[in-house]
């Protein structure tokens, strides 16, 4: 007998029992069901249901998730042994000790992240009595790309019971959150474990043992990975060694998942081409912080920031380096995209894309401490996404309004019958 | 015969669950949110709010006969500042490092929403006995709340609870804390509070369906 009709079978013995929906999640997310669409009546017939909908972002998440993989290694014993002189792809990247580095410890997040995240969801539709909603399958791997490579799993188990909890099933489930649950998980370990989150040695594995080894008295190198962002909070931008393309393709430290913008930007238009995510959110993103960053850039220029402000690092960094570097390029590809917590109504999204954008570089160049601002930027905007709408909403029917009492309709015939049609229509 | 009746017991007992101030009347949030995150300081600020509330509530129901209408919410004011300015002052000069934690929020106590919310619509129309058992029920609401809060906070937050170290030292790592445990910095900032609160509420309401509101 095939899984499938063993799962159908599971199905069918467990309907209207209690643990229904548990059986049939397992049954549906697999295959799809025996039950189709008869013939006869009317439907409307889709293929992009929420799971495919779901399935393509992931999709777009794998080539994100390969190269965090060996770029935790490449960080790993780059810091350990210095960066290679006359870098190949090959050689020194796609290696099988560079991706061993990531099965090791890229690996068991994600392996969290979904295993406590579905858990609690099987264990909602149970309770709830509907069926297990496919919200998780991409919080799931977003999740472990957005948090340092060092965090602990159980800081990550219980950020992620929080999130799906607290950010997604008080609210009535997938559909229903006001916050997008995989910032919201990010948040929850950013303010309850601050030292796993930011810093100079939680961005490359073997860091912080290392530092513990020294202080317990063993005589190695310190190794650190600091940020680039966190280089240029500290005002020591000079002392920085990463290239343009290497902020581009990736090789810098960073949380895991967020460092290559060329990927990213793959991604991303892929995203647009299967129409899943909103390129009006992405586009005024990118505009909204290239105009912060640029305004930052001429405050320099005027010379009213000079050196010494502990700003300078951070705002003389050329506008168009924020895209390629932290959490930014992620955020607005993947966060800021979801269709759930983000604007609904065009007009919406042009305002709701620009402030992330915008906030984003203002939070991380006015507050060196939260170095990556793009999460609560886009938690904020999330939470003025339906403000937002209703204001659009509002100005289209006022302007339809006013279009309505100007309108002339001109007569067809002499005998005065467009007068009785506007009237009506008004 | 029993000490209370029935319909006086229910005045201290009602308020403790299913008529609680803070989770079901949605009262007084404000302090609970601020003062929440040692387990000590909610002790104290309930134990306080007791005091105030209790004789509050027996000083407004001797005077409502002589209360004009129209001034009796300056009356009120007044009966509440002096009390709280009793405890304040006691507290100062018999727990000054616990009041200067409490800062002031023990003189916001005057504007808590339960206890005008009570003189007005208790203490105006009862006896100075029921009066007083309800201010007691009402206050012991309040604190019930304010105390788990205040022992879930303090134990997540910081690994104490009333200033001793119950989950081992963070420092040299004894206790849970040679497992790898961390305190969660979230628990002591106010949202935490919110949101504990929130699932008390959420608990309380899927306990007892009855008082969901309808909207």
């Amino acid at each position: 007998m095939s899984l499938k009709s063993k799962l159908h079978e599971l199905k069918l013995k467990y309907q209207g029992k209690k643990m229904a929906p548990a059986f049939n999640a397992f049954h549906t997310f697999l295959f799809s069901p025996d039950e189709t669409t008869h013939a006869g009546g009317t439907h409307v017939k889709a293929a992009d249901d929420l799971k495919r909908t779901m399935n393509t972002v992931i999709m777009a998440l794998v080539p994100v998730l390969v190269f965090s993989m060996f770029n935790a290694g490449y960080q790993h014993f780059s810091a350990i042994n210095g960066f290679p002189a006359d870098f190949s792809l090959m050689n020194d990247f796609l290696t099988w000790d560079n991706f061993w580095i990531g099965i090791i410890k890229v690996l068991p997040l994600v392996v969290v992240s979904y295993g406590v995240g579905l858990i609690v969801e099987f264990i909602f539709a149970v309770i709830k009595g509907h069926e297990v909603e496919e919200g998780y399958l991409v919080t799931g791997m977003l999740v472990p790309l957005i948090v340092p490579i060092d965090t602990p799993l159980w800081m990550l188990a219980v950020a992620v019971v929080f999130g799906v909890v607290i950010g997604k099933e008080v609210f009535g489930g997938t559909g229903m959150n006001i916050l997008n649950p995989a910032l919201t998980i990010r948040a929850f370990l950013f303010f309850a474990y601050p030292t796993w989150m930011s810093g100079d040695k939680v961005w490359v594995y073997g860091a912080r043992e290392r530092s513990e080894e020294i202080l317990a008295g063993a005589n190695v190198d310190a190794i650190s990975g600091e940020t680039i962002l966190g280089y240029l909070a500290q005002n020591k931008g000079a002392e920085m060694t990463y290239s343009v393309s290497d902020m581009f393709y990736g090789f810098i430290p960073g949380s895991v998942g967020e460092t290559s913008a060329f990927l990213i930007l793959l991604g991303g238009l892929f995203l647009i081409y299967t129409k899943i995510a909103s390129w009006r959110i992405m586009v005024s993103a990118v505009i909204g912080s290239l105009v912060m960053g640029l305004i930052f850039n001429q405050v320099v220029d005027f010379g009213w920031i000079g050196e010494s402000s502990k700003f300078y690092g951070l705002m003389s960094f050329d506008f168009w380096k924020h895209l390629i570097v932290g959490g930014l390029a992620f955020g607005i590809v993947y966060m800021a995209t979801d269709p759930v917590t983000g604007s609904q109504t065009n007009k919406g999204k042009w305002y709701y894309g620009f402030f992330i954008g915008f906030i984003s570089v203002m939070i991380r160049v006015f507050n060196p401490a939260y170095p990556e601002g793009v999460f609560l930027a886009i938690l904020l905007m999330n939470v003025f996404a339906p403000t937002i709408d209703h204001y659009v909403v509002r100005g289209n029917i006022k302007r339809r309004m006013n279009r309505l009492k100007n309108a002339t309709i001109y007569p067809k015939d002499s005998d005065g019958k467009a007068e009785e049609l506007k009237a009506e229509t008004v | 015969m029993a000490l209370l009746s029935k319909k006086d017991t229910n005045l201290i007992l009602d308020p403790l669950t299913d008529n609680n101030p803070i989770t079901i009347q949605v009262l007084g949030i404000c302090s609970a949110l601020a003062i929440t995150a040692e387990l000590e300081a909610s002790i104290v600020m309930a134990i306080s709010v007791i005091f105030v509330m209790a004789t509050g509530n027996v000083v407004i129901s001797l005077m409502r006969d002589i209360i004009p209408s129209k001034i009796r919410i300056i009356a009120q004011l007044i009966v509440v500042a002096t009390l709280v300015i009793i405890v304040d002052q006691v507290l100062k000069a018999y727990a000054y490092e616990l009041s200067k934690t409490l800062g002031a929020f023990i003189g916001l106590i005057i504007t808590n929403c339960i206890i005008m919310g009570r003189f007005e619509a208790f203490a105006l129309a009862n006896g100075p006995w029921r009066s007083f058992l309800d201010g007691i029920g009402n206050a012991l609401g309040y604190g019930i709340i304010l105390i788990i809060v205040g022992f879930f906070r303090e134990l997540l937050g910081s690994g104490t609870l009333l200033g001793f170290p119950v989950l081992g030292d963070p420092i040299t790592k004894t206790g849970l804390y040679a497992t790898g445990y961390e305190n969660n910095g979230f628990m002591i900032i106010p949202p935490a509070a919110l949101i504990v609160v929130g699932i008390i509420i959420w608990v309380q309401r899927s306990r007892n369906p009855a008082l969901v509101e309808e909207n």
